[in-house]
């Protein structure tokens, strides 16, 4: 047993904290919630009420500033229009896909965008779900910087389980709209594991049933000694409590129809009933019957609801949970009585049919110790510190959707299968289908259907230059890498002849590079200014390398140096330190390079020194005894 | 990737740390002298995870292996450093997830163990079974779960598939250990149409019961 929590490889950097703290951020639909970890022990920032909760409704008015939180979400009723709430569930959409859930949004779209990104009219402004989320980040780090007395620069930010790639891709444009480092993107139901792990030390299969206010994940964890190793997740990214507040806010307002005889809603009918319906709902996870009034315009509409009537309105949104589960646990080839345990994360689980419902599956009553509105932040600014100071914890995750290509006919051909752990990288040989053809078009589908118009269309590209060849002979491997953010790249290949193409894929819902670059331009000043940090602090972290390197290679092999040589290498380390305590990127590039120059025969004879001893078979044990020490 | 792996002599090579230049050993995780996390190499799956390369595996020992180097190597260790050695911790875990998805898996294992022996072995694709009596056993489990209609009969008959599946792996064993490789082949071939035949009683178990 090796016991050493830091490899000689990534004892954590002096001054790594000149990029800022870590904080983790679960970025709800409904709410936000911002913790930071130290020394293991995590705690939920708060307001002076003592709510870790920030609404993440964002308030635009017409001079330009904008609010968020509880003072934006005082405006829904007065300026409906110039206040945007649930963004959430529009990140990665294109205006395709927002049309199909016309109506139960509530937001204006901007018709005469253009591009694949959709657009929201508010406050006379026409702006991309990715902007508003960015201002809810940047409020968040602003009110984080305010009660930790210090800049935050970095953060872990989680994301449901089963978002795509372009929601995936989306979230991190925001962050770094905001002037946010993302240390990581991690799934909330692997966050909230770890946080409920770390804190119970709990050892066996476990469930994280997470019902968010517009996202349903259900993950299957083993947890053991500091590894939690999700196996099968799933979920509905547009299935969560506000479809239990539309179901309601739908019955209110038939009644309400049918008591004052009118026939057409207003959308201000329509936003009173959604509040309405979201306090009923919340008054009857706790009490068994309750009246409400909806007034607008100075019409009164009384409406009783008792708990029975509430459960019939959303049992089939909660039935559709549990075929969720029983899919997972399908999915891992587990029982449910297998399940040691299950953990209740988002404020839907308040819910008692929610709660009645999951014990029943899992034939146990589930956990639900943490705050299940704080427990992903917890997990998540857990996951910051480890990801900055060091640990021993690990966690590995997977894909929650298949990836794939679509082929001939309009059949999908998976190249990634759904639970597949991250990182990965799988490769898939196609072949062309008619003589002498030279492009060939690439469509990159995610989903479990069988046909490519199911699934949900992530990038096309050509892969062009094939050369000539009958049918069939060409071989194009396509290979599919995800990172361990859940980020997806494609290249294409043809291999007999090497013509090759590489294709970070910009998801055709996602912020093209331009569109990116005018973002920053025209977001705040100091967006730009951190940007420019993160590089000098990028190319210091660099710099700071080569110079340690380059002093273990001496104390390992200096009798190799005349002592002229030696001077020469200590002075250009000497230069790169100096260039390192100034903020010129610049002269930290140019002296690390000077210092590759001074070391370059040192590094010659030192190879020649290790092939002669490895032939001689004495250093290549030795060296390997050391790396092959196993935990 | 699903390429073919080649099998060297390890630790043979010197190769230089990319960050110190000085000699580092073919198959070492990082760099003696400088700590540099090193490139995964083109190593055996059984060499990657330091099991010996044979068929039977411990599940146990195969997860304490895979977890100690993904402690290692995994990105989150990375997450601070220079961009090059959060590329490099990348291609590491991605290797080892798929030595991982390989080893633990009996039928991969047993596959990839043909193909180390240098025979041809495709798991994924349906391919055809030239052998007339597995051909027969296949169209005869087919027909049984065809006519099946209650969650009751696809439960008896997915029960068998995975008794069948759980004998088979252990024939599978006992062919490796005596060197048969004509017989684990064919039992791999087995393996792949029990395998695909209690993933269809599963999907047509569950739209019964969803259909009640
Ligand atoms: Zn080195």
């Amino acid at each position: 047993m090796l016991l050493q929590i830091h490899e000689p490889g990534e004892t954590p950097l002096p001054h790594a904290d000149e990029r800022g703290l870590a904080v983790g951020i679960d970025l709800g639909t409904t709410n936000s919630v911002v913790a930071i970890a130290l020394d293991g022990s995590p705690a939920v920032l708060r307001n002076a009420e003592g709510s870790g909760l920030v609404p993440s409704v964002v308030a635009y008015s017409e001079d330009g500033s904008v609010v968020v939180g509880k003072e934006a979400s005082k405006q829904l009723l007065d300026r409906p229009e110039t206040v945007v709430s649930s963004v959430k569930r529009l990140m990665g959409r294109g205006a395709g896909d927002v049309k199909a859930l016309a109506g139960t949004l509530p937001f204006v779209l901007d018709e005469a965008a253009e591009g694949g990104m959709v657009r929201l009219k508010v406050a006379g402004r026409s702006l991309t779900p990715v902007e508003v989320s960015a201002d809810i980040l940047r409020a968040l780090k602003a009110k984080a910087e305010e009660s930790l007395d210090g800049t935050v620069g970095r953060a872990v930010i989680t994301v449901p389980a089963y978002f795509d790639d372009a929601a995936r891709s989306a979230t991190k444009d925001a962050a770094k709209l905001a002037g946010i480092e993302v240390l990581r993107l991690v799934n909330e139901p692997t966050a909230a594991a770890l946080a409920y792990g770390l804190d119970n030390a709990a050892e066996g299969l476990y469930a994280v049933y997470d019902l968010g206010g517009g996202t349903f994940d259900i993950s299957l964890l083993r947890m053991e000694k500091g590894v939690f190793q999700v196996l099968a997740t799933g979920g509905d990214a547009a299935l969560g409590g506000d479809d239990f507040d539309h179901e309601v806010a739908e019955y209110f307002l038939a009644e309400r129809a049918r008591e004052l005889g009118e026939a057409q809603i207003t959308p201000d009918e329509a936003k009173q009933a959604l509040m309405t319906a979201r306090l009923a709902k919340e008054c009857l996870s706790s009490r068994d019957s309750g009246e409400w009034v909806i007034e607008v315009d100075g019409r009164q509409s009384r409406h009783v609801l008792d708990r029975n009537g509430f459960e019939a309105l959303i049992a089939a949104e909660v039935d559709r949970t549990i075929e969720l589960c029983r899919n997972v646990l399908e999915d891992a080839g587990v029982q449910p009585q297998d399940v040691h345990g299950v953990v209740l994360v988002g404020g839907s689980t308040r819910v008692p049919l929610v709660r009645r419902r999951v014990a029943e599956f899992f034939g146990k009553e589930p956990l639900a110790d943490i705050n299940p509105d704080e427990v992903v932040a917890v997990g998540a600014a857990l996951q910051a510190e480890a990801l900055t100071v060091g640990s021993d914890t690990l966690l590995l995750d997977v894909t929650p959707l298949s990836l794939g290509i679509e082929t001939m006919g309009g059949i999908v051909e998976k190249v990634i299968p759904r639970n597949t752990p991250i990182p990965v990288a799988m490769a898939q040989e196609f072949t062309t289908y008619q003589d002498g053809q030279s492009a060939m078009a690439i469509h990159v589908l995610q989903g479990e259907r069988e046909m490519a118009d199911q699934n949900r269309s992530l990038a096309r590209f050509e892969l062009h230059g094939i050369p000539p060849m009958t049918a069939g002979a060409a071989r194009i491997r396509v290979t599919f890498a995800v990172d361990a953010d859940g980020l997806l790249t494609v290249s294409a290949e043809e291999t007999t002849t090497g013509v090759e193409q590489h294709v970070a894929v910009k998801p055709s819902y996602g912020l093209t590079d331009d569109e990116m670059a005018q973002m920053l331009r025209d977001s705040m000043e100091h967006a730009r200014e951190d940007m420019e940090t993160r590089l000098l602090a990028e190319a210091r972290v660099e710099a700071r390398r080569a110079v340690l390197a380059v002093r273990s290679a001496l104390d390992a092999d200096q009798d190799l140096l005349s002592d002229d040589e030696r001077t020469a290498i200590h002075a250009a380390m000497n230069g790169v330190e100096e260039a390192v305590a100034g903020v010129d990127r610049d002269a930290i590039s140019a002296a690390v390079e000077a210092l590759d120059g001074a070391t370059r025969s040192f590094a010659e004879r030192r190879m020649d020194r290790g092939i002669r001893s490895a032939l001689a078979g004495v250093s290549v044990d030795r060296l390997e005894n050391k790396v092959e020490g196993r935990d | 990737m699903n390429q073919t792996p080649e099998v060297q002599n390890p630790g043979a090579e010197v190769t230089p740390c990319w960050s110190c230049k000085g000699p580092v050993a073919g198959r070492a995780l990082f760099c003696s002298t400088c700590g540099a996390i090193q490139g995964p190499g083109n190593l055996d799956h059984f060499t990657r995870l330091g099991l010996p390369r044979r068929f039977a595996v411990e599940q146990a020992e195969l997860d304490r292996q895979y977890f100690g180097f993904q402690r290692r190597l995994h990105p989150d260790r990375f997450a601070t450093r220079s961009p090059r050695e959060k590329a490099l911790s990348q291609v590491q875990a991605t290797a080892l997830n798929e030595a991982y998805n390989t080893l633990k898996d009996p039928l991969k294992r047993a596959a990839y163990l043909l193909r180390l022996s240098g025979r041809k072995v495709d798991v994924e694709s349906a391919g055809t079974i030239d052998d007339p009596q597995l051909l027969m056993e296949s169209m005869e489990m087919r027909e049984a779960l065809a006519e099946a209609d209650s969650v009751e009969e696809v439960s008896r008959h997915l029960s068998e598939a995975e008794a069948n599946i759980a004998d088979s792996h252990k024939d599978l064993a006992a062919a490796f250990a005596a060197d048969d490789l004509d017989e684990a082949g064919r039992l791999v071939t087995r393996l792949k149409y029990l395998g695909k035949l209690a993933d269809e009683a599963r999907q047509r178990r569950a739209k019964l019961a969803a259909m009640k």
